[in-house]
């Protein structure tokens, strides 16, 4: 190791031991960190800490460290994921913070998303939105022939664009209203793109739109605050789409 | 359809356009009192002169557009509400604007206002009024609009509704857009710019009657 100039990070953690309990912020300090450590290493060196000393370490979700499970869901000083661009908090590294700075760590907050404990929260809801529609029907058998179905170039693009969504929730945790319109938007877009999904397009945008407000997600009043907080770029055209499916999906 | 969260958004869209189109249509009806007394004066008794069906299916209809937009946009703010229950400590905003955080404010102001504004010119019972009729012996409206905006107050609750309206339409129009799935990364900042620009007509045309009335620009 070339550098040894390590920081010294202050923490306020939201500490919240079930869904019933209030919860509430604790503060802790950091020591010997580097540039090199990302987010979630960081707070794997505070939780080493807090074992030693016998306290409960604080739990967070994550999987990959690597940017495509979307597991790692973490508010980082008011922005989810940390507010880098197209950066997943896993993917976030230490040297965008400075020696004695204070960080604010918080879970998702969405009705939506019952906390589990300190920064992990439930998000079922997300999956009870993919049951609705959010895949194609289609006979199992002998594998079809890699081109039997032509697809235009720029639709198999968008399509992949909308793909990119890695159903991390950050989108309902950056937006003023809980609405998971980002994630559905992406989610039916991908499919309604592409002539296997055309099949279904209907239902599948009006169970999904519903199953939304089942989850218990709010509207969305353009606000666009899920875009900026994506760590994917998934962009607000998708949700434009799917409102125009919608539309459709009524004639 | 009218259940879901999509559905509910696009009666929003449509009925807040057609108030749109409405209030584009009435600032082009008022603009006539740039011709002074006998111009608006004209262009009232011309309405009025309309067959009372006509008047009354089309007070009707904006009455309903009106009621529907508002009884859902206060059912969508308070289920938004529902659905964020905790706030963040801490929280960065990148897009929000302070038109899109306060659609429902500006909205409720609006619809005082508009309560107002037909109290005001339409039932004519607020104090203070000038009511009296023109040498062909038809209603004055002109006085009428002369006296409410020669005080500082009357004209200046008008101009401050206008930037209200400003604010709601600021975000309104963009938003309408998305809604109706009429936008693209492509235009989206062009439809953002345009529906300012709209919004901005629309403000400094109506602020200009007010003012001009106090400021003795326009003396019938
Ligand atoms: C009178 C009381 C009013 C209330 C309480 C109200 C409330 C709201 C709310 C809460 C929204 C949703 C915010 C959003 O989704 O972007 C909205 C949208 C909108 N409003 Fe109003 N509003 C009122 C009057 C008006 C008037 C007078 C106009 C037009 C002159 C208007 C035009 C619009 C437009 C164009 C939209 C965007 C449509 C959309 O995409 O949802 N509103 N309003
Ligand atoms: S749209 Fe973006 S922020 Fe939302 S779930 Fe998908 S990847 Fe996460
Ligand atoms: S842990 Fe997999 S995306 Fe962050």
């Amino acid at each position: 190791m070339s550098d040894h100039k390590t920081m010294t990070i202050n923490l306020v953690v939201w500490r919240q031991k079930n869904a019933n309990d209030p919860g509430k912020f604790e503060n802790y300090t950091v020591k010997g960190i580097t540039e090199h450590h990302s987010f979630l290493e960081m707070l794997d060196v505070l939780n080493e800490d807090l074992i030693k000393t016998g306290k409960l370490p604080v739990s967070f979700d994550h999987d990959c460290r690597e940017g495509i499970c979307g597991m790692c869901s973490q508010v980082v000083n008011g922005a989810p994921h940390g507010g880098q661009e197209r950066t997943t908090v896993c993917q976030l590294h230490m040297r965008n913070f400075h020696d004695g700075d204070t960080i604010y760590i918080e879970p998702w907050r969405a009705t939506a998303f019952p906390i589990v404990s300190d920064l992990v929260v439930d998000r079922t809801a997300l999956d009870t939105i993919i049951q609705a529609g959010g895949y194609v029907s289609c006979h199992t058998g002998g594998i079809a022939d890699g081109n039997a179905i032509l697809i235009p170039k720029p639709a198999a693009d968008e399509a992949m664009d909308a793909a990119e969504c890695i159903g991390c929730g950050a989108c309902v945790a950056g937006c003023p209203n809980s609405a998971a319109m980002l994630f559905t938007g992406a989610k039916v877009s991908q499919l309604a793109l592409l002539p296997q999904g055309k099949a279904e397009a209907k239902a599948r945008v009006k169970n999904m739109v519903e199953a939304m407000k089942e989850c218990g997600f709010g509207n969305c009043t353009n606000h666009y605050e899920c875009q900026a907080s994506c760590p994917k770029g998934i962009n607000v055209k998708f949700i434009a789409r799917m409102n125009r499916e919608y539309i459709k999906a009524q004639f | 359809m009218f259940s879901t969260s999509i559905g509910r958004k696009i009666v929003m869209a449509v009925t807040g356009c057609c108030m749109l189109l409405f209030a584009i249509v009435h600032l082009l009806g008022n603009s006539s009192i740039f011709a002074g007394a006998v111009g608006l004066n004209s262009y009232a008794q011309h309405l009025h002169s309309l067959p009372l069906p006509i008047i009354m299916a089309f007070r009707a209809v904006m009455l309903g557009l009106f009621l529907v937009h508002v009884l859902y946009g206060i059912q969508l703010t308070i289920e938004n509400r529902t659905a964020t229950p905790t706030s963040y400590a801490v929280k960065v905003s990148r897009k929000t604007t302070f038109a899109s955080e306060n659609m429902i404010w500006t909205g409720l102001l609006l619809g005082a206002f508009i309560v107002y504004h037909l109290l005001h010119f339409t039932f004519r019972v607020t104090p203070g009024l000038t009511l009296v009729n023109d040498a062909a012996g038809h209603f004055n409206v002109f006085a009428m609009v002369a006296s409410s905006f020669s005080s500082f107050a009357g004209a200046g609750l008008y101009a401050a509704a206008m930037v209200v309206l400003f604010l709601h339409l600021y975000h309104g129009i963009q938003s309408f857009f998305q809604t109706m799935g009429w936008n693209c990364d492509c235009i989206q900042p062009k439809i953002t710019t345009a529906g300012m620009l709209v919004a901005l007509v629309l403000l400094l045309g109506y602020v200009s009657i007010p003012l001009s009335i106090f400021f003795g620009i326009l003396k019938g």
